[in-house]
């Protein structure tokens, strides 16, 4: 009975927020079709909980109780605030792209990327009524879920990158959403498509700009990796202490390509990310990574599922959590191998490092295997710091959170190693290392 | 005052008494030898003046210059000058050996209010003191003690010792798993440390490294405790009539 009668009032509210977004939302005729689909689906369904298998350790009607009204356009103190984030975060000779509260701002991005590369701005498209169709950008056929349905409704803005045929980019790009605006949520869609034989580098990061508390930062992407193509992708969640992150990506990998991925995320009070990714073509290869860095109340989930569609592919997940205090770290990560794709290879490997009694990590392994000539295997382990490399540590000089930051970075670098090129490898090792500062 | 006073030294672990009632005194510029059975209590002894948590002192007293060590942080003895080449050390993969030794000397400095060393001095200086003790740079690179043969660690160890300066250095059977060739380096090495400012603890159970370690005192232990202490003569005693005469007591 209570159930009955709550839902409609959640249901009601939901819908309100919807109704006062819309005008905000690019895109008219199939785009809004497509948004009114999608909003209908989630508001069906309402926020997951622990009762939907994929969401039972991430409960967001507990966590996030309801989605926050959506951000303003940021203004001109919005901007300015931003720009400070970009130079505190960003490194190195990234091509920068950056989104303010879930909107473009080309004022603080890079403006003429490499020969072979187009970047445009999600909105522009959707607006743009001489480019047709345009409503496939928002649909995904990837997963059914709810929180990619909230996504496709209300996204304001994103980054479309489509790298061309053999290209092979130079520099990184650096999508960096940044939140300045509190108590609000941004919704933002990006897609990079590398045609044959592109490769690419692509690193996501969500920071807060100073004061920014207690917002929502809701993205996907959606990742085309074409034949003999290899994209390097890293993400970085360092989102204020307060916020939560709730993001998808949705990766098809070609054949012949690489796809290799690092999410690391040290932010956020409530964090999801959730990876589809699907092999499409034969002789593939990727390496998806990740590393939890949590202590306080933070609660950080990586939910992965491996698609091996086709034959002669391989995965290797490597996740790395270190927790502390009352932190809870999830790790879910499934394999599934369809019945064509024989000669599939998939390994994961999932460990977790507690420095307190009172941390909590979950891991939740799953193989669907329905070939036979498969190799795939899974394992998993969880412990605290080993004491007598401590004491070899601090006999040596250093202080007890000395020796632990270098047993930590030991523990997260097998993690971060899959990252080859040195100068991105820093980057990440970057926000390992604001973690472990701000323990003190 | 002594260097390092070792007073009446009661140890349990796990509710087990190790040391009953140790004490040894060192002055600087001397090299002592301790020497006893297996179980005696050597790596025990050594463990708690370096300060491994686990040990409990249920009596007596360690003084390091004066100084109560027993109240200090193993960081802390570290960076007074107290420092002990470990019997069994430790493989850690994933921190390089250079980022750990940099990371390690500039800590101890900072906490005695030195500068900490430029990249460039650092290097140099690991260079030279690695090249006196025969460990090739790739060593170096590799994380800590990984890969490396029982003999490598050993050196290892006595690079940490060349490099800190410590002004007490506890070598807890240092000798063990070094070939005939090793043991000449790592004791030419020690013994370049040799100087009026600074003592040495020489834990062993063969003469042999006495022969290139000269020590000043020589002492056995057995049982946890202290039982005879004399001049390097002592130590040729024992090889050749063994702990039994000891074990009565
Ligand atoms: N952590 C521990 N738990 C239980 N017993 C211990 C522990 N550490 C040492 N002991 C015991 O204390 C005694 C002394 O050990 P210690 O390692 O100090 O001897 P040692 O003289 O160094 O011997 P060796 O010559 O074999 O190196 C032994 O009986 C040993 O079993
Ligand atoms: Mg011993």
């Amino acid at each position: 009975m209570d159930v009955a009668l709550v839902k409609p009032a959640t249901e009601r509210a939901t819908r309100e927020l919807f109704a006062a977004a819309r005008d905000r939302l690019p895109g008219s005729g199939p785009v809004s079709e497509a948004r009114q689909a999608a909003f209908d689906d989630f508001a069906r369904r309402g926020l997951p909980y622990r009762r939907i298998e994929e969401w039972k350790y991430t409960d967001l009607r507990t966590l996030l109780r309801e989605i926050a009204p959506l951000a303003a356009a940021p203004d001109q103190a919005a901007l300015a605030s931003a720009a400070k984030a970009v130079t505190a975060y960003v490194a190195g000779d990234a091509y920068k792209l950056v989104l303010v509260d879930g909107v473009f701002a080309p004022q603080l991005s890079d403006q003429t990327p490499e020969t072979g590369v187009e970047v445009r701005a999600l909105r522009d498209i959707l607006e743009n009524n001489d480019v047709a169709a345009r409503a496939d950008l928002l649909t995904t056929t990837a997963a059914s879920d709810t929180m990619i349905s909230l996504n496709t409704a209300m996204a304001t803005d994103g980054i479309v990158i489509d790298v061309a045929e053999n290209a092979k980019l130079t520099r990184p790009l650096h999508i960096v959403h940044i939140a300045t605006q509190s108590s609000t949520a941004a919704f933002t869609r990006s897609l990079l498509r590398l045609a044959n034989g592109a490769q690419a580098t692509l690193v996501e990061s969500f920071v807060a700009a100073e004061g920014a508390a207690a917002y929502q930062a809701h993205d996907s992407v959606v990742l085309w990796i074409g034949d003999d193509a290899g994209l390097q992708h890293v993400r970085l969640v360092e989102d204020a202490r307060d916020a939560a992150n709730i993001s998808t990506a949705i990766v098809t990998v070609g054949a012949k390509a690489t796809f290799n991925s690092l999410n690391l995320t040290s932010g956020a009070a409530v964090s999801r990310y959730q990876g589809f990714i699907k092999f499409s073509g034969e002789g593939s290869h990727a390496d998806v990574n990740g590393v939890n860095l949590l202590n306080g109340r933070q609660h950080g989930d990586t939910t992965l599922v491996l698609d091996h569609a086709v034959p002669h592919c391989s995965s290797n997940e490597v996740f790395r959590a270190v927790l502390d205090d009352q932190a809870h770290s999830v790790f879910q990560g499934k394999i599934i191998v369809r019945p064509d794709a024989q000669k599939t290879d998939g390994r994961m490997m999932t460990r977790a490092l507690l420095l307190s009694d009172g941390a909590e990590a979950d891991n939740k392994p799953e193989l669907e295997i329905f070939a036979d000539d498969v190799s795939c295997g899974h394992g998993a382990t969880i412990g605290a710091l080993d004491e007598s490399l401590l004491f070899y540590l601090r006999a040596r000089g250093l202080s007890e959170k000395e020796a632990q930051a270098l047993l930590i970075q030991a523990f997260v670098g097998e993690a971060i190693e899959s990252v080859a090129d040195d100068g991105l490898r820093d980057v990440v090792i970057g926000a390992a290392e604001r973690w472990l500062a701000a323990r003190g | 005052m002594p260097l390092l006073e070792v007073k009446d030294l009661q140890v349990r672990v796990e509710e087990r008494e190790i040391l009953h009632g140790l004490s040894l005194t060192v002055n600087k510029g001397e090299v002592h030898a301790i020497m006893g059975p297996n179980g005696s209590g050597k790596s025990t002894l050594s463990h708690v003046i370096a300060g491994k948590p686990g040990y409990e002192v249920t009596g007596g007293q360690i003084l390091f210059k004066g100084e109560d060590l027993l109240e200090m942080e193993p960081d802390e003895r570290a960076a007074k000058g107290v420092f002990l080449a470990f019997q069994y050390p430790v493989e850690i993969p994933g921190v390089a050996t250079m980022t750990f030794l940099r990371t390690a000397l500039n800590a101890q400095r900072k906490a005695r209010g030195e500068s900490e060393y430029s990249t460039p001095n650092f290097l140099k200086k690991v260079r030279e003191v690695a090249a006196s003790l025969n460990i090739p740079q790739d060593m170096l690179r590799r994380g800590i003690n990984v890969g490396f043969s029982g003999g490598e660690k050993k050196r290892n160890e006595v690079l940490q010792m060349a490099l800190f300066e410590p002004s007490l250095c506890i070598l807890d059977e240092m000798d063990s798993g070094l070939d005939i060739d090793a043991l000449r380096v790592a004791a030419d090495g020690v013994n370049a440390l040799r100087s009026p400012d600074r003592a040495m603890v020489v834990i062993t159970h063969y003469q042999r490294l006495l022969n290139y370690i000269v020590p000043d005192v020589v002492h056995v232990m057995s049982k946890g405790r202290v039982v005879k202490s004399g001049n390097k003569d002592l130590a040729l005693e024992l090889e050749a009539s063994g702990y039994a005469q000891f074990e009565e007591a």
